[in-house]
């Protein structure tokens, strides 16, 4: 699997640290970093959230992202491109994902990394449970399969 | 007259809750994917149809309806929601 430093994707179970991402992207010939950060928001469909939790699929996510990281390197002209997905459980306002692209010039790092966000939300084997305020939860974009009520099982004591 | 062969199944996500295992391994005479997941869904009742469905084979995305060999692991993969 390539795993370039400056080329990479990966799953992280500790918060994302952007400045130590942007470092990996330094590059004497890049003009322009562009980069996108999906925060934990407090709302969804018109329900409020407390908290999210984040489930992977390491061994084919990391080599689906890096498919991804690949193809926008193949695609736009860019010199560098890193994503950082959280896994775990997320707070309102967290860090769920950063993407970072670097370019001798702007258009193609703006391109590039939407390309990288869109696909990595339709491809990658990343998927989220939602904690709402009124004590219900449920993965997002399966409908009302998983929706039950958690009062056995939400966390006390907060 | 197939014999029956010993794959590992890995569940995420909802599949997970609802088989209550991360991954197990098991009998089956399941010739592929889509038969395994039929089989699977009968005896633990999972509702998501397998339209909704992407299917890993030994870590690599896969086809339902492709021959396993014995000791595969297979991943069943509900819709993905990153970002």
């Amino acid at each position: 699997m390539i795993s370039v430093a400056g080329r990479s994707f990966r799953l992280s179970g500790e918060p994302i640290d952007p400045p130590e991402l942007k470092r990996l992207l330094v590059q004497k010939d890049a003009g322009g970093f562009v980069s996108f950060e999906g925060w934990v928001r407090g709302n969804n469909e018109g329900r409020e959230v407390e908290s999210l939790e984040y489930e992977g699929y390491r061994e084919l996510a990391e080599k689906e992202g890096g498919t991804i990281i690949a193809e926008a390197l193949r695609n736009f002209a860019i010199i560098g491109a890193e994503c950082t997905h959280r896994v775990g459980h997320l707070r309102i306002g967290d860090l769920a994902v950063w993407v970072g692209v670097t370019a001798e010039h702007r258009q193609d790092s703006f391109a590039a990394c939407q390309f990288i966000i869109d696909q990595v939300k339709l491809r990658v084997p990343i998927w989220k449970k939602e904690h709402y305020i009124d004590g219900n939860s449920g993965w997002i974009g399966i409908g009302n399969v998983s929706d039950r009520p958690v009062s056995e099982t939400a966390e006390g004591g907060r | 007259m197939s014999s029956e062969i010993s794959v590992k199944v890995e569940y995420f996500a909802v599949l997970r809750e609802q088989r209550g295992l991360s991954s197990e391994t098991r009998l089956t005479g399941c010739e592929n994917p889509r038969d395994l997941y039929h089989e699977l869904a009968r005896e633990h009742g999972f509702r998501l149809p397998l339209r909704d469905l992407k299917v890993a084979v030994n870590g690599e995305f896969g086809q339902f309806s492709q021959t396993l060999s014995d000791g595969d692991t297979v991943v069943f993969i509900p819709p993905v929601a990153g970002g």
